[in-house]
């Protein structure tokens, strides 16, 4: 039994294929210009890391400060710019294009047999609103932040705050154009561009999960928009929407501004389970269990995602009747998830499993995320939830299943992915390190957040009461080793465009249509339309094809 | 795909190679595209709805709470001027949907006159809208903007609208919720009308091709994909009508 | 001849394609002439003392009305099926904000100030 299913061509005379999407055109304005899906993804994946390292460095300043009881780093006005800055960039510019914007724009063309996405066009304006949107993010650092949080909490963010709640505000509905656009072409082009043959229930199940998560974006984001400009209108004309004293309610805003942001959520988190459900079946060379489960399960997150987002207002001054509807509804929106893990586990299960970097990353995404989500239980039981809302116990909660859960996917898909989209691999060993590093430094980081929250200590606070010290540094000092963790795929991923070992077409051995072309691929991706007539994670028709296939790279 | 309209007229056949010239390559053929584009358009409508949801949301709130603010508010609006409005709505989507047909017919001429119509129409739309917004600005209607209270605190005090209504004076604190109405009337039409505005700039755009025959060839997506976007401006305003304008004008 | 038509149809079928329908001018008329009617009538219902009918009235028309014209000027009465899954989802996810919204408000007792 070998220890790992990489097979890759033989080095001293493999090439990376002369023409390929990267090589067909030079100069920049071939990439600011371009309609091929492939660069627009890569361009992605660069602003996505450059914000991604931003919010990064937020996050050790948070942990810094936290380091002491007192708020000797920062004020105390700065500590809150500091965290609302963190949660904006890594939730607006980060965890939402995360994977669909790099991976499920670069791979969900070749995955269902076209030559592009739908709209081209519109695809590249997504970046370009992403951009711009991010350039605002960096224009409100730099003129001094906003500390209202990410959540924009009404009557602080219209009445009592003089930061640049508008240029923030700005920037987040132009981001949040861009994933409705991402998210629009994903559907489109999932309807109407499959190739012969390829039918619903023969895509692979990244797709099924960006399908899902698209529908998402489409109806969710435009409410977030208004609930911006409602803001915006707010604190420049001064109407009164939100305001008591003029006859507003605070809480219409977090209606609509939540009505957006749970599933938002759900936004986050599905590509991510799609790139589990395709590293799984991989390195355990077996069909994932139950497709049909989790295809649906996928649709159903969404559509259950669209009616728990009073869960977040469970002690705003909602009504009782409000607070039980939501708290039952959240309970069944768990269902769905709870299956894919059953799911995944089944697929493991007498399966041939290898421990290659992608497989640690998934094997951590299962167990941190299934904390998270269950934690998540808890939150959604109304009782519990007023105890412990608003403390460490929901940081702890929604960390592990964004960063425990959705970032390890998104490196987990980074890594099985970057053969595909570089022709060249990266270093084994030391992104193995760099994964255990991670799930240590996590581990570290956020499980003493769990027992601060139920002790009782608040979150968005830059002082503490002095017996919570001790969990406080062990959070900072686990969140140093997660720095590390993640400073070294930066790293090694970048020398592995130079020195990386020939990856070849199938270096996972994997079954999907991306593994059936050339790494990179060519601009049109197929020298010729597939037809697709097999089933998904078809192992077996990965067998005859290998029997009969002449081996030939360059 | 026989029973094409591109095939009917004769023109020529797509082929592996030759694709007409408005064929994206990405695309194997231009019943794809239309496809795409269309169903593409109506994702968008979907997000429209959305965006304006959040804003109904609001005015169902507030109408809810402060009624009495509501009705008498709803009383400074014209009923001729909405009404007017709503009938040059409703022609200009008629005019539009006999554009859609013209195109799929390969009439350009009727083509250009329903565009010319319904861009006129929409202009007139707006005219309208301006009258409205004026006489809101005179009476100091625009909330944060040297609101006025007076003409309900004191109906009286506006002759015209009283002799109508013959409204009650309302407490002070009833009165102040009005600007909440106002609010929500600038807001709601204000952001209809912004989508008025692109609509007529495209149209304009769409007359200038419509001329040079771009859309009587057998290629009419963009004239459907627009006169989708346009009957759902028309939608939208179906609604603002009864709840801005008609919330009661009983007495 | 019936074959070409017959397998032209199952072609159609085999991807997902639609008989263009083409709405007739007529009935582009008959719609619109309904739906002045009926803006009239719903102004003259708002002259009428209904009590509580009297925004029922007013919404029920103007769904008929926006149904007029999503059936027949936007076409989806002759549209795909994904079509008008697509209007229904849309639909469903608007009524899901106002009314899960509204039924917090409606079931509080603070609030009317």
């Amino acid at each position: 039994m070998s220890s790992t299913i990489v097979s890759l061509p033989d080095q001293s005379t493999a090439r990376i294929p002369k023409t390929n999407f990267i090589t067909k055109e030079n100069g920049l304005l071939s990439w600011l210009l371009t309609g091929d899906h492939k660069r627009i993804a890569v361009l992605y994946l660069i602003s996505i890391t450059f914000f991604f390292a931003i919010g990064g460095a937020l996050a050790g300043l948070i942990r810094l400060e936290l380091l002491t009881p007192q708020t000797d780093l920062m004020a105390t006005d700065t500590y809150n710019k500091v965290f609302t800055m963190h949660g904006v960039i890594m939730v607006f510019l980060f965890l939402v294009p995360s994977v669909p914007a790099t991976l499920g724009n670069f791979l969900i063309p070749i995955m269902i047999g076209a030559k592009d996405l739908a709209l081209p066009k519109i695809n590249l304006l997504s970046w370009y609103l992403y951009v711009v949107g991010g350039i605002l993010v960096i224009y409100t650092m730099a003129s001094g932040g906003v500390d209202t949080g990410w959540t924009f909490t009404t009557p602080l963010s219209t009445h009592y705050v003089n930061t640049n709640v508008m240029s923030t505000g700005l920037a987040v509905f132009i981001a949040g154009f861009s994933s409705i656009f991402t998210g629009l072409n994903f559907i489109v082009t999932l309807h109407k561009m499959r190739c012969p043959g390829m039918t619903w229930f023969r895509l692979p199940l990244f797709c099924w999960a960006h399908y899902a998560a698209s529908i998402l974006m489409v109806l969710g984001t435009p409410v977030l928009a208004i609930a911006i400009v409602l803001i915006a209108l707010e604190r420049t004309v001064g109407i009164g929407v939100f305001d008591p004293a003029k006859g507003g309610d605070p809480l219409l805003f977090q209606h609509l501004f939540w009505f957006y942001s749970h599933p938002a959520v759900y936004i986050m988190i599905l590509p991510g389970m799609g790139v589990i459900s395709e590293t799984i079946s991989t390195f355990s060379r077996k069909r994932v269990f139950g497709y049909t489960a989790v295809a649906f399960s996928s649709v159903a997150i969404a559509v259950f995602g669209f009616f728990v987002w009073a869960h977040h207002m469970f002690i705003m001054g909602i009504s009782n009747y409000a607070v039980l509807v939501f708290s039952l509804l959240t309970m069944l929106v768990a269902v769905p998830s709870a299956i894919k893990i059953f799911n995944w586990t089944f697929t493991l299960y007498k399966g041939s499993i290898t421990f290659e970097t992608p497989m640690l990353y998934s094997f951590g995404f299962m167990g941190l995320f299934t904390i998270g989500g269950m934690t998540g239980v808890f939150l959604g039981a109304s009782g519990t939830d007023i105890h412990l809302t608003e403390t460490y116990f929901i940081v702890a909660h929604f960390h592990f299943v964004m960063v425990g859960g959705m970032l390890m996917a998104f490196l987990a898909g980074i890594h099985f992915w970057w053969p595909k989209i570089t022709g060249r691999m990266y270093p084994e060993k030391i992104s193995q390190l760099a994964a255990v590093v991670t799930f240590i430094g996590f581990n570290l980081t956020f499980f003493p957040q769990f027992i601060l929250g139920t002790l009782g200590m608040p979150r968005r606070y830059a002082a503490y009461p002095p017996e919570f010290q001790v969990l406080n540094v062990f959070s900072t000092a686990g969140a140093t080793i997660l720095g590390v963790g993640y400073l070294l795929p930066i790293l090694y991923l970048t020398w592995s465009l130079k020195y990386g070992e020939i990856a070849g077409n199938n270096p996972w051995q994997a079954t999907g249509l991306e593994w059936q072309i050339q790494s990179p691929p060519l601009t049109e991706n197929f020298i010729e339309t597939p037809i697709m007539d097999h089933e998904a994670y078809d192992y077996e028709w990965l067998e005859r094809q290998k029997a009969t296939e002449v081996a030939s790279v360059g | 795909m026989s029973d094409s309209p591109a095939i009917a007229n004769g023109a020529v056949a797509a082929d592996h190679h030759e694709h007409p010239a408005y064929q994206r390559h990405h695309f194997h053929s231009v019943e794809q595209q239309a496809d795409t584009t269309n169903f593409a358009m109506w994702l968008f409508l979907l997000t429209e709805i959305m965006f304006f949801g959040g804003l109904f949301t609001a005015y169902l709130i507030f109408r809810n709470w402060y009624y009495p603010a509501f009705v008498e508010a709803s009383h400074q609006l014209n009923i001729f001027w909405g009404t007017a409005n709503t009938a040059v709505l409703i022609s200009s989507s008629f005019t539009m949907a006999m554009g859609v047909w013209s195109a799929e017919m390969r009439r350009k001429g009727t083509l250009v006159l329903c565009l010319v119509l319904t861009f006129i129409l929409g202009l007139i739309f707006l005219g309208i809208k301006t009258i409205e917004y004026s006489e809101k600005i005179e009476k100091h209607h625009v909330p944060g903007f040297h609101y006025s209270l007076q003409s309900f605190t004191n109906p009286a005090s506006d002759p015209e609208i009283y002799k109508e209504y013959h409204d009650k004076p309302m407490a002070l604190d009833m009165a102040r919720h009005t600007e909440l109405y106002f609010f929500l009337y600038f807001a709601m039409t204000g952001m209809h009308a912004l989508h008025m505005i692109i609509g007529i700039a495209i149209l304009g755009f769409m007359i200038l091709r419509a001329r040079a025959g771009a859309y009587t060839t057998g290629h009419v997506t963009f004239v459907e994909n627009f006169g989708l976007y346009w009957h759902f401006v028309d939608i939208i305003w179906i609604f603002l009508f009864p709840l801005l304008y008609l919330i009661s004008r009983h007495q | 001849m019936s074959e070409q038509t017959e397998h032209a149809a199952h072609e159609q079928a085999q991807h997902g394609e639609h008989e263009h329908h083409i709405t007739p001018p007529v009935v582009y008329v008959v719609i619109f002439v309904t739906l002045l009617v009926f803006t009239a009538l719903t102004v003259g219902a708002s002259y009428i003392e209904m009590g509580v009918f009297n925004p029922i009235v007013a919404l029920a028309i103007g769904v008929v009305k926006a149904t007029l014209v999503v059936l027949f000027f936007m076409g989806v009465k002759y549209s795909t099926k994904l079509t008008k899954l697509t209007v229904f989802a849309g639909l469903f996810t608007f009524m899901a904000l106002i009314g899960m919204t509204l039924a917090d408000y409606f079931s509080r007792a603070w609030g009317r100030w």
